[in-house]
């Protein structure tokens, strides 16, 4: 697999493409701002780019900007942005346009080197990864709706999704069996009104109500 | 300074910028003496018309004449005035507010309407005149002074036949020399308190009225306070920056380059591992605590997304569940937004810390010229300013008080607690 990075802390942008070639993949490019991603992305075509939030020059959201236009342009490259905070509404912003081959996390999850690599490869392949805190700050604001509908631990499974993660996945966090997983899910489609028609798509559709970035 | 020797002090003295003084002192007369021939003529003309009772409408206009030209006169005189005491006694009256720029009868009449143009009148017509007496009685002092000090001269200088009862060199004449060396003396120090007194009456009529000195005093505090606001605003920035761009990302650097070491040396010994594990576990520590420190600063997300961004940011870190509600169809200013920031984010804290609450409820919306921020909590009540616990509302009162907000906190004892701010925000 084959990445680009995108970060102007010299340090940090050093340790990033250590534990990416720890995990076995080729770093193609490394930049430090939002233009440069752009060329390089143009350049190599990667699987992958990881990009910082905050860049040179106006030190605000270019991450966020840049991320959504190589998503739109290059569908084949996903993007996995890095912040020292998570903000939802960049998640938000990046969700909307297009929920897989997305991630978002906090830069300190880099320091857990086995968990970034999995969220890294999972991002690659087309999936998603969110980042706790960011699916907490989008709870904050889901308030009315469904979603109150949610046991807890309806709403703990649910989360785990949005977090990007598989059924086995959420069965190892929460320390219960794979079916009480898919039953959870199940009760969780009931409960959102998904019918089992499409039932391909009912994951990313709750994710999606979930997080309040689809109006359907 | 130069030494002077005590004789210098005692003798020169008293008349160290008297000539400059008495220099004003007669420069006034003629400006306060100008409005009189105008007086004098109002004062004939109606005398003229009174005991002709109504029948001479032929008058009305002759003495309507002089009221006119003082209207005319009026800010000839002060200017005059404003010049004689920048010219000799190097102060500069303040002026009084104008209303409104432009030339022309419209401005003219605006003029007229204002309270300092009547208060320049008035200083002019009867200030004046009364301060010409007072002013003719001191030249006079000076000249009668320096007539009686010189009387030998004039007796050896002025032909005998001349001589007022031919005062020769005699006992009177020295009497007269003494007592005119005394009011010498005198005589500069009743012009400085001339001086005193003519100040004060300009200072009260020619500048502007206390009213006019308080609103600009309120104006020029106003103005200072939200440059002190703004440059501490810009302060707290530019601290996240350098921490976000330095501190924070070293920490980060050094927490990867432990994992990276944890996940890849195999084959460490137990100790050296259990080393790394504890400075890995150390460094996220430290920059979970430095990302709550920043943020608590000034957020990037609320410059870059404004309140609402911010807020569930705040909310979410929170062990509590909390509902945040903003309903701002535009963004108030950026010290606004700080403000209101820091008061949501003091007060949820509080919650935190004091209130054992189980929910909070955070409601940010606009009311017109008012950002309305109401933080509620279901928790035990009792929040008070004033007690121990209580430092954190006193600074967010003292916060919200800053840029003329109201702060108000319900919280009886057995709760809920509801925390009212209104922040006042230009349209």
């Amino acid at each position: 697999m084959r990445a680009v990075i995108a970060e102007d802390s010299l340090l940090l942008r050093i340790g990033v493409v250590k534990v990416l070639e720890a995990a076995g993949f080729q770093v193609c490019a490394q930049v430090t701002d939002a233009e440069g991603l752009l060329a390089a992305v143009e350049e190599h075509r990667p699987d992958i780019a990881v990009v910082d939030v905050r860049m040179p020059p106006g030190f605000t959201d270019e991450g966020v900007r840049a991320a959504l236009v190589i998503r739109r342009q290059y569908p084949r490259t996903a993007v996995l942005l890095l912040s020292q905070y998570v903000e939802e509404r960049y998640a938000a912003d990046l969700l909307a346009a297009n929920t897989s081959g997305v991630g978002y996390l906090l830069k300190q999850r880099v320091a857990d080197v086995e968990e970034f690599t999995e969220a890294v490869r999972r991002v690659a392949a087309g999936g998603t990864a969110l980042d706790p805190q960011v699916v907490a700050q989008l709870l904050v604001r889901r308030h009315s709706d469904p979603l109150d509908r949610l046991t807890p631990r309806e709403r703990e499974v649910l989360e785990l999704m949005a977090g990007g993660r598989s059924n086995s996945g959420i069965a190892a966090e929460l320390v219960v069996s794979e079916s009480a997983v898919a039953k959870h899910i199940n009760s969780i489609f009931t409960k959102l009104d998904l019918p089992r028609a499409d039932a391909d798509h009912r994951r990313v559709l709750a994710v999606l109500r979930f997080l309040g970035v689809a109006t359907a | 300074m130069q030494f002077a020797t005590w004789p210098q002090r005692v003798l020169a003295g008293p008349f160290r910028g008297a000539g400059r003084r008495t220099a004003f002192v007669a420069a006034g007369l003629p400006l306060h003496l100008a409005v009189v021939p105008l007086w004098l003529w109002l004062v004939g003309t109606l005398a003229a018309l009174v005991p002709a009772a109504t029948l001479r409408p032929a008058l009305l206009p002759l003495a309507a004449l002089p009221v006119l030209l003082a209207l005319v006169v009026t800010p000839l005189l002060t200017a005059g005035q404003r010049r004689r005491y920048r010219a000799l006694v190097g102060r500069d009256l303040p002026r009084p507010a104008v209303p409104g720029p432009g030339r022309g009868w419209k401005s003219a009449v605006r003029r007229l309407a204002t309270r300092s143009w009547w208060r320049q009148a008035c200083y002019h017509a009867v200030a004046g005149p009364l301060l010409a007496v007072v002013d003719l009685a001191v030249l006079a002092v000076w000249a009668a002074a320096l007539a009686a000090a010189s009387i030998y001269v004039w007796i050896w200088a002025l032909p005998p036949q001349w001589r007022v009862s031919d005062l020769g060199y005699t006992v009177q004449a020295a009497y007269l020399t003494a007592g005119g060396l005394a009011l010498l003396f005198l005589a500069p120090r009743l012009t400085g308190a001339l001086v005193r007194l003519e100040s004060r009456a300009a200072e009260v009529l020619l500048g502007p009225s206390r009213t006019e000195k308080l609103a600009r005093r309120v104006a020029d505090l106003t103005a200072s306070r939200a440059g002190v606001l703004d440059a501490a605003d810009e302060e707290r920035r530019r601290i996240e920056r350098d921490l976000h761009d330095g501190a924070q990302q070293r920490l980060v650097a050094l927490a990867v380059n432990l994992g990276l070491a944890r996940s890849t040396l195999g084959d460490l010994p137990a100790d050296a591992r259990t080393v790394i594990d504890e400075a890995h576990r150390e460094a996220k520590e430290a920059i979970a605590e430095l990302n709550n420190l920043v943020r608590g600063l000034h957020p990037a997300v609320l410059e870059d997304r404004g309140l609402d961004a911010a807020l569930s940011g705040v909310a979410a870190r929170l062990p509590i569940p909390v509902r945040v509600a903003v309903d701002l169809p535009q963004r108030p200013s950026p010290t606004v937004e700080a403000v209101a920031y820091f008061v949501v984010s003091e007060a949820l804290t509080n919650v935190v810390k004091h209130a054992r609450a189980t929910r909070a409820d955070v409601t940010v919306e606009r009311l017109g010229e008012t950002l309305l921020v109401v933080v509620a909590d279901d928790g035990a009540g009792g929040a008070d300013l004033a007690a121990a616990g209580g430092t954190g509302l006193a600074g967010l009162a003292r916060r919200v008080a800053s840029v003329d907000g109201t702060y108000s906190c319900s919280s009886p004892a057995g709760g809920p607690t509801v925390i009212t701010v209104e922040l006042p925000c230009a349209p």
